[in-house]
């Protein structure tokens, strides 16, 4: 049985201990706001928070999560938008959308370590998420005005 | 048995809802419909109830003469003011559901903050819904306004019958309102909607639409209509569709395209926790067109145990003639072949004649590989078969096409096929196949319950409908100031109409007007040709299509020409295009009348793209070098200027990107830019590093190690948009901005280091 909380609240799960988080996020608590997007940790379209910090939820399996603190895109802000993902509005980043939870993710734990990201701390940090639509301009532009607006 | 999801707001969330049912609960009995003559949506709503049970009024729904509207469109307007619109192409990225609803908001002078905009269920009497080809403003912006506008007047008419005044004293001011100019009066949209719908529709002819600088929505930039959804991570995408009692589906589909099961063992399958059973799906019968590939199908109540336990079949196959395709092997035969005289497509003067004489001749060869779409959403799709009914929930950008293929998979009619769109997490083409919905509703038919199939991404990469690999041969005879006398091009690639006829071998006519037929340069002797080449993998459409390996060709070519002539490269392309003046493409009579292909347009974009890049201010060598390359496709001009920095190892910075875009009135220039921006990122994955192959059959590839596409610390850093303010005719906006990428960065490599690319990707030429 492993324990974790997940937007927290408490929640347990007896299933297979290599289940990957992502799909007992999106299957068994219907949290599909994490996406699937390549299964090896390649993309980042899964990235959620553990413990404040970005992970791969394709590659963590269940039984590597006993006790910790999950955040999903659903559970990033209680009140309203999230200020990263207000810049993300402001900039218009998505095309298809379907990265950018990822992305956000990304960005949120970036700029929790690096609250003044440099390009190069910006490159390092989210050239692990694939926007096949080509919106990485964008996204360091919102990253940019995120820091901004939280400064 | 269909999870409805209200979002907070009361907004409609489009993923799981059955959305006919929802806007027969949306529409009040007075609300004011305006729609196709014999859309079901109108008929549904007519005969409906409201939420209450009551029934609608008869009289809330106008006469429809069919003469005064135009298919595709679909617009309510309730009592409390709130406007429907109902979007119904795919969205994907192209922002569809902000510019097309938009266009009618416009022409309506409605309030954008007031519209809701519904996702249309596929239906033939919407039109065509198939979003590819960039079409979608081009083809629906002058209906989508005249819509717009008969609702307005009909607005108007109603008040100024309320009112007892002359319709002329009435305006559409300043939104969402009529208003009376002699006595200060108003009424909104909302209270006018019943008396509206009452009002006969005006003929065409009485519309009065908006002059360009009326218009307070077309060509104003607006962000994306569910921005704040996708950034919530709301339910929208195919994948995160969930329906009560659904079970989960992960399909072994055979390695080799036509291959079939020759034994399964599932017993280790069957033991993993979860699977429930494992199914069998019919090889296709040849031509393969949108059948699915076959294979067999593990079925499990999460995603996770249907693909584990699809790891632990043992399979053995049959793999069938195709399973002798090498690439290497196949590269040396279409090089092979375009060296040889081919069919010709088209010839201008005698180009003969002119090579005959002797003079100096240039020439040169060109390769572009296979490329996967790999759009970030890998397909999926539910599907939910009762009886002679069926209901599919699925990413698509052909929603009718799902209609069809279900239903003659399945022998049914394709009226009892309900689709519903989601958004797409990306489609670039792939998405208009709709091979894995019809998987879905086969394995829904033999458990009799919900099937939802996820692919993942190695099935994305592996069982794609491949961009076709091209091998290109270029010659020119040159005069005594290097310009082309006559010029000679051939290209070989396996068609895209192979799917559709296993023994097609030549490209179509509308691949070859893809960059390949006529070439927009003042060349008085010239001949097209096209080789034969014989499919072995699915072939099949992706963003810009033939464009991409076409311009490449050309647009390097060029560049090569503008060497040996020891000029300036973008002087020299000024030179090729020559004075600005029509040019035959072999458009369709009508395209041609409304679309003429313009090079002073060409031109014209080129001088902005260069302008804005400074081009020639810099010396290029030692490493840094600016690239040209102009192409029309789609019907828009596009110019792009690429900087790149190439250091002693061979690795590849890029700096800056400067396009310029002539796409004639654009609906959403905000989202223009994002195409163009996107565009460079897409040329820059294909250009880079983007190669399928195979080995017996088999592709190589499986996941983005080893298709690697542009990540941010890869990708261009800046891309500079540059949009011509015209008023011609909307133009495409999706593709365009894909061919030129590649032959400019390529064009720039060679300024940079003196290296010529001739084969793509960079990874092949030893740069990374």
């Amino acid at each position: 049985m492993v324990h974790l909380k997940v937007n927290g609240s408490a929640q347990t799960f007896d299933g297979d201990p290599e289940m990957p988080l992502l799909w007992y996020l999106r299957d068994i608590l219907g949290l599909t706001g994490t996406k699937f997007g390549c299964g090896m940790a390649l993309c980042g379209s899964c990235t959620v928070l553990e413990n404040g910090k970005a992970i791969r939820s394709c590659t963590t399996q269940m039984g590597q999560v006993e006790g910790r603190e999950i955040t999903t895109i659903e559970g990033i802000s209680a009140h309203g938008p999230h200020a990263v993902q207000k810049a993300w509005a402001e900039v218009n980043v998505p095309q298809c959308g379907y990265c950018q939870t990822g992305q956000i993710m990304q960005a949120i734990s970036l700029l929790s370590s690096k609250p003044h990201p440099t390009d190069g701390d910006i490159d390092d940090e989210m050239s692990g998420n694939i926007c096949r639509c080509g919106t990485y301009q964008r996204i360091r532009a919102a990253i940019k005005l995120a820091a901004k607006e939280r400064a | 048995m269909i999870t409805l999801e209200k979002s907070s707001e009361d907004k409609i969330v489009i993923v799981n809802v059955t959305r006919r049912s929802f806007l027969q609960g949306a529409l009040s009995a007075s609300a004011f419909v305006l729609c196709v003559g014999k859309s079901p949506l109108l008929a549904k709503a007519a005969t409906s109830t409201t939420p209450g049970g009551a029934p609608l009024t008869p009289g809330s729904v106008p006469t429809i003469d069919a003469t005064a509207f135009h298919p595709g469109v679909f617009l309510g307007i309730q009592p409390d003011g709130t406007v429907l619109i109902v979007a119904h192409r795919t969205e994907m990225g192209n922002g569809v559901r902000t510019s097309l609803p938009r266009i009618v908001a416009d022409e309506l002078d409605a309030d954008w903050s007031r519209v809701k905009v519904i996702q249309g269920d596929g239906d033939e009497r919407y039109g065509s819904q198939d979003t590819d080809g960039s079409h979608s403003v081009r083809e629906f912006f002058d209906p989508l306004r005249e819509t717009g506008a008969t609702a307005r007047l009909m607005l108007i008419r109603a008040a100024a019958q309320q009112w007892g005044v002359p319709e002329a004293q009435c305006v559409a001011d300043p939104v969402h309102v009529v208003s009376h100019k002699g006595s200060n009066r108003t009424l909104g949209y909302g209270e006018l909607a019943a008396l509206a719908a009452k009002q006969p529709v005006p003929r065409k002819e009485e519309l009065k639409l908006k002059s360009p600088s009326e218009w307070r929505y077309i060509g104003k930039p607006a962000p994306g209509y569910d921005v704040t959804d996708v950034c919530a991570g709301k339910p929208l995408f195919g994948m995160d569709v969930r329906i009560e009692g659904m079970l989960f589906a992960a399909i072994a589909h055979p390695p080799v395209l036509g291959g079939k099961v020759k034994s399964v063992d599932d017993s280790a399958a069957m033991k993993v926790k979860g699977v429930k059973q494992t199914i069998a799906i019919d090889p296709f019968t040849p031509p393969h067109q949108f059948q699915p590939l076959g294979g067999v199908a593990v079925i499990a109540d999460n995603t996770w145990s249907a693909l584990k336990g699809r790891d632990q079949l043992k399979i053995q196959w049959e793999n069938g003639a195709h399973a002798e395709y090498n690439s290497t092997e196949y590269k040396r035969q279409l090089q092979e072949t375009a060296r040889q005289p081919g069919k010709v497509v088209h010839t201008i003067g005698d180009p003969d004649a002119e090579f005959s004489k002797g003079g100096k001749v240039i020439e040169a060869e060109y390769y572009a590989p296979h490329l996967a779409h790999a759009s970030m959403e890998p397909p999926a799709a539910v599907a939910d078969v009762q009886g002679e009914k069926v209901v599919v929930w699925s990413p698509t950008q052909n929603p009718q096409g799902v209609q069809e293929e279900v239903a003659k998979k399945l022998g049914l009619k394709k009226e009892n096929i309900t689709c519903h769109v989601t958004f797409l997490g990306g489609g670039f083409g792939r998405k208009s196949k709709p091979d894995y919905a019809v998987e879905a509703a086969v394995l829904s038919k033999q458990t009799g319950k919900p099937v939802k199939v996820v692919w993942s991404r190695e099935d994305d990469i592996k069982f794609d409908y491949f961009h076709s690999v091209a091998a290109m041969y270029i010659k020119a005879a040159i005069d005594e100031k290097g310009m082309p006398k006559a010029w000679l091009q051939r290209s070989v690639f396996p068609p895209i109409s192979s799917t559709f006829d296993k023994d097609a071998v030549y490209g179509s006519d509308g691949e070859m007007s893809l960059g390949w037929n006529v070439i927009p340069f003042d060349v008085p002797n010239f001949r097209s040709e096209n080789g034969k080449a014989v499919n072995h993998v699915r072939i099949g459409w992706l963003r810009s299509v033939a464009n991409i390996y076409h311009a490449f060709a050309v647009q390097t070519f060029a560049n090569e020409l503008a060497y040996a002539a020891g000029r300036d490269p973008y002087d020299y392309l000024l030179a090729l295009i020559g004075p600005g003046h029509t040019i035959d493409v072999k458009q369709p009579p009508d395209v041609a009348t409304k679309y003429p292909y313009d090079t002073t347009r060409l031109r014209h974009v080129a001088e902005l793209a260069a302008n804005k890049a400074n081009w020639g201010k810099k010396k290029s060598g030692d490493g840094w070098g600016m690239g040209i390359a102009v192409h029309r496709s789609f019907l828009t001009y596009v110019a792009t200027v690429v900087e790149v920095e190439v250091d002693k190892g061979g690795a590849v910075r890029i700096p800056n990107v400067y396009t310029a875009v002539d796409a004639g009135i654009v609906a959403n220039p905000d989202m223009v830019r994002s195409q163009f921006q996107g565009a460079a990122v897409f040329g820059t994955s294909l250009a880079r590093t983007g190669e399928i192959t195979a080995t017996n059959g088999v592709i190589d590839q499986s996941n983005f190690h080893d298709y690697p596409v542009a990540r941010m610390n890869d990708a261009p850093v800046s891309v500079d948009v540059q949009i011509v303010e015209s008023t011609a005719p909307p133009a495409g906006v999706g593709e365009p901005g894909v061919p030129p990428f590649a032959p400019a960065l390529c064009n720039a490599i060679y300024a940079a280091t003196g290296k010529r690319v001739r084969e793509l990707p960079l990874t092949r030429n030893g740069f990374a």
